[in-house]
């Protein structure tokens, strides 16, 4: 009998601040944690400025991010596994930054007082960006050394204009410097030693992953004026100092890069691009929609070619010779690659870009002061804090843990942020960090009214319309993507299925009357007899069988089950709570509290 | 009541039936009955077992009369035929749709004043013929509709809500179904689904008067402490005598039941309807003893549920009556209309 008991599943703990966040799967996914059903909400009511500034807040880069980001969010949303297309997230957050009015009154107050303690960021990029605006309204004296006359880092040198227009970025950039950074632009640092000798309370490194990748082949040697590094290259266009391309380009590689680097020479005026990929198409690591647009413009992927030689006559390159290979899953799952017995192909080109790939380099930082790195050349640091192993120095953004996104940028500046003020304030960087929060509120306004639009929306994901094909491939400049008009953006945010107003069951109210199980449009929610979790799961209205979706479980119930509801697929229609005689069922929005420099409260 | 439409939208592991249907093809409207009314609960018992069984709403007669319970029809199979008829009037309406259609699934839905009051004695009459239907009663004791009162088959001294004393003697449904020869007697309870939906089943597949008196919660007015239709009542004293369960085609063997409590009876479309007693003693084919053993409950404050009574070989309405094999409408001219000479026959047959 006791061990029938201890298998049994625990009532579940909704107090547990990771328990809701995590039925709000897109927030849930984004490592900033941006509160995305309550922006979405906000533009469904035409609230854009505060919509954007919910974004700021946990992103801050809205603009950027509502055109650029990687999209973590979408493939988590729940509406994938309800109707297949997730909400339009990242469009519709470009459609707050669109339609925004004035933000200056939302901005944090950036006392003129200072606190006496000055900091040293390294790297113009997201990351140290985002550190300035998390100290700065704490009366830090915050310094910013970048290389370039600018500030914005790889958002700058590496995203062409298509995608991400220079107002865009720069209003983003610029309203960090103005709440008062010390810029220093247009000096390299090249020695971490000097810089220390400054001695600055602290230090963030956010000087990304600067070095793109080589390829050692046969001929690499007699034709390095025709290669190019693909991050290089989109950086010298950035800048202006590359405003052509000749003849054929061969790109080769499956990455974002890659695809910037395609649709950028075809706007360079190349006679013909093709992107040349060593994997299966599937496995490539570009995002779903960075490869529709390339081959919307017309741009060939070709896969399974590992490239073999360069060919080259009179020091001048005449094509690349790739290997045929067929992908072949193995039993782990994973795709290994056999010859395929077809002859090598020979791709004719005048210019290769070289997008494979990239890696941490800080050759500057000297080895002797304390900060170690890897065999990878990445520092070693404390996941949580990014505290390296010399405790006044910090690494965030790509420069920490490798190549990632924006995104990541900023979910480490905040914590890096939150590390340089405990670690300034003499304070314990783990023992003292703020912990993550909780605040659940009943939506319900009347018998059958709620705070928030319950009804379910079947309709499709909205497409975005885009610029005219011939003004934007002859225009670097132009931005291919128009975005959602305010009559898009609220249709598409009518999709949003409200994951974080939360089904919330008070046990004792219940009278197990089964009204919320016969109303429930998806079968979640169950009355069963308490079972282990792995049969419990086959017991329910419909099987539970997405294990990485919590069971939510309550108390014992009167009659001695309990009741289960899989998170799965809720629609959180609110129809449970409409049924419920007794109000054992309430709608309630969770509002998660993410840690940040804020959160202190001073 | 509900101002949100139910999303179309369903789970996708939801199972389909042998028609590639789920449970949500044999839904109907959203219902616009009380917030935890139990009728809502018969209905998706109802929509359980026709899916479960794999029947095709559009051969399902569906009628009512006046009531809660009677605007239940509405809110399951909406691919079905349906007829809302005159107050108490349902089983006349479904005598007539039975007898025009024997093709046709018949389910008639009432109430306790639908049927125990003014269609007492449509009710009696109905059960006597013993048309080939599911009838079920969704019995809350009360009249809801109107605020509250004690209907007939409310328990002498169950209290209103006020606190009220019911001074009259209750009308059993059940009592009157097995002596005026219903062949299948059941009762159940709309929050215990794992009973009810095998008895719909069993009910369905069953040819002949097939009753099924459903005690079911009005939340509004009568689920209180000193009311003996409450859910916690209800759950305390409910008693079965048989499960039963409704198996298509041959059963598998189960040997979880203590021999001699377990009898399996072949319905007549092949499927097996399993009985399972929970007392040993019971006998569910004595109409008598089950009469005297639902009283004795009745008497102990507690309430008898599961399959009461059935006669799996009783005769139906149309055998009794000779009725053609046919529904009417697929009745041709040639067979209507024979000709002279076998009208010669049938006068020569009457000299």
């Amino acid at each position: 009998m006791v061990v029938v008991l201890e298998t049994r599943m625990e009532p579940t703990n909704i107090f547990d601040p990771n328990y809701f966040h995590k039925v709000v799967d897109c927030q849930h996914a984004c490592p900033a944690h941006t509160p995305v059903p309550e922006y979405i909400r906000l533009i469904a009511q035409e609230r854009y400025t505060e919509a954007y500034m919910l974004n700021w807040d946990s992103n801050v880069f809205p603009g950027v991010l509502g055109r650029t980001c990687d999209r973590p969010c979408e493939p988590a949303c729940r509406r994938v596994r309800t109707e297949e297309t997730p909400v339009a997230i990242c469009r519709l957050k470009r459609a707050a930054a669109d339609n925004k009015g004035d933000v200056t009154s939302y901005l944090p107050h950036v006392p003129t007082e200072k606190n006496g303690k000055r900091i040293a960021l390294v790297g113009a990029g997201p990351a140290s960006l985002a550190v300035a605006r998390d100290l700065l309204p704490f009366g830090y004296e915050v310094h910013l050394f970048e290389q370039d006359e600018k500030g914005g880092g790889f958002m700058r040198s590496q995203i062409p204009a298509f995608r991400l227009p220079e107002e865009v970025l720069d209003e983003e950039v610029d309203r960090i410097l103005n709440m008062g950074v010390h810029c220093h632009f247009g000096q390299a640092i090249d020695s971490m030693r000097e810089l220390m000798e400054q001695n600055f309370d602290a230090y963030f490194i956010g000087t990304g992953a600067p070095r793109g990748r080589d390829l050692e082949l046969t001929g690499r040697e007699a034709v390095d004026d025709y290669i190019h590094i693909g991050i290089d290259w989109l950086s010298s266009v950035a800048f202006g100092h590359i405003t052509e391309i000749k003849g054929k380009v061969i790109v080769m590689g499956g990455g974002n890069t890659a695809m910037d680097c395609c649709r950028t020479s075809l706007r360079l005026g190349a006679e013909s691009v093709k992107v040349v990929v060593r994997s299966a198409f599937e496995v490539m690591k570009a995002s779903e929609w960075e490869k529709e647009d390339a081959m919307r413009e017309g741009i060939p992927i070709i896969n399974n070619r590992p490239p073999k030689e360069f060919v080259h006559e009179n020091g001048k390159l005449k094509g690349v010779l790739f290997e045929c290979v067929t992908p072949v899953r193995g039993e782990d799952g994973r795709l290994r690659y056999e010859p395929s017995g077809e002859p090598d192909e020979f791709i004719e080109c005048d210019h290769v870009l070289m997008a494979i790939g990239q890696d941490n380099h800080c050759p500057w930082i000297e080895r002797d002061l304390g900060i170690e790195f890897d065999k990878w050349d990445c520092p070693t640091l404390d996941e949580v804090t990014l505290q390296s192993t010399n405790p006044n120095v910090f690494f965030g953004g790509d420069s920490a843990f490798g190549p990632e996104n924006i995104i990541w940028a900023s979910a480490h500046a905040h914590r890096a942020a939150i590390s340089i003020h405990l670690y300034c304030q003499g304070r314990d960087l783990k023992a003292d960090r703020p912990p993550e929060g909780l605040n659940l509120l009943s939506t319900k306004m009347g018998v059958h009214e709620w705070a928030y639009d319950s009804e379910h929306d079947p309709a499709a994901r909205q497409l975005v319309p885009l610029v005219e094909h011939e003004s934007s491939l002859n225009n670097l400049k132009v931005e291919v993507e128009l975005g959602f008009d305010a009559q898009l953006a609220a249709q598409e945010a009518q999709r949003c299925l409200n994951c974080d107003v939360q089904t919330v069951f008070t046990d004792n109210l219940c009278i197990e009357c089964d009204a919320c199980v016969d109303i429930c449009p998806m079968d979640c929610i169950s009355f069963v007899e308490n079972q282990p979790e792995a049969e419990l799961r086959q017991s329910l209205m419909a099987p539970a069988l997405n294990v990485d979706q919590d069971l939510y479980v309550s108390g014992s119930l009167q009659t001695g089950r309990v009741m289960v509801k899989d998170e799965d697929v809720c629609l959180h229609c609110g129809l449970c709570a409409e049924r419920c005689p007794t109000n054992a069922w309430d709608m309630q929005r969770s509002v998660v509290h993410i840690p940040q420099l804020g959160s202190f409260g001073e | 009541m509900t101002f949100v439409s139910k999303p179309r939208v369903r789970h996708p592991n939801l199972p389909s039936n042998e028609l590639g249907l789920t449970r949500r093809d044999y839904e109907g409207s959203v219902s616009t009955l009380c917030a935890g009314c139990g009728h809502d609960s018969v209905s998706a018992a109802i929509v359980q077992a026709c899916s479960e069984l794999s029947l095709p709403p559009h051969r399902f007669a569906k009628v009512s009369g006046i009531g809660c319970s009677s605007k239940t029809p509405s809110y399951f199979l909406n691919r079905s035929h349906g007829f809302n008829s005159v107050h108490g009037r349902m089983p006349s309406v479904a005598t007539g749709a039975n007898l025009a259609n024997r093709d046709l699934m018949c389910i008639g839905v009432s109430g306790d004043g639908d049927s125990a009051s003014i269609g007492l004695g449509q009710f009696a009459h109905v059960v006597r013929r013993r048309t080939n239907m599911l009838y079920l009663v969704d019995n809350n004791g009360t009249y809801g509709l109107t605020k509250g009162q004690f209907s007939a088959t409310n328990d002498k001294g169950s209290t209103s809500k006020k606190g009220l004393p019911n001074l009259y003697e209750p009308i059993d449904l059940v009592s009157m179904a097995l002596q005026l020869g219903a062949s299948f007697v059941a009762r159940s309870f709309s929050g215990d689904k794992s009973q009810l939906v095998p008895l719909i089943k069993a009910g369905l597949k069953h040819k002949g008067m097939a009753f099924i008196d459903v005690i079911s919660p009005c939340v509004a007015f009568n689920n209180h402490s000193g009311s003996t239709k409450s859910f916690e009542f209800v759950r305390e004293n409910a008693r079965s005598a048989v499960n039963a369960d409704l198996i298509l085609g041959q059963p598998e063997i189960t040997a979880d039941y203590a021999e001699g409590t377990q009898e399996n009876i072949v319905m007549p479309d092949g499927s097996t309807l399993q009985l399972y007693k929970i007392d040993a003693n019971y006998d569910p084919y004595d109409r008598i003893g089950a009469m005297t053993y639902v009283q004795k409950m009745q008497e102990q404050g507690r309430v008898a549920t599961g399959l009461l009574y059935v006669d799996p070989d009783a005769m139906e309405c149309h055998d009794i009556m000779e009725t053609t094999a046919r529904p009417l409408n697929e009745l041709t001219e040639e067979a209507l209309c024979p000709g002279s000479e076998v009208l010669a026959g049938i006068n020569q047959s009457y000299r």
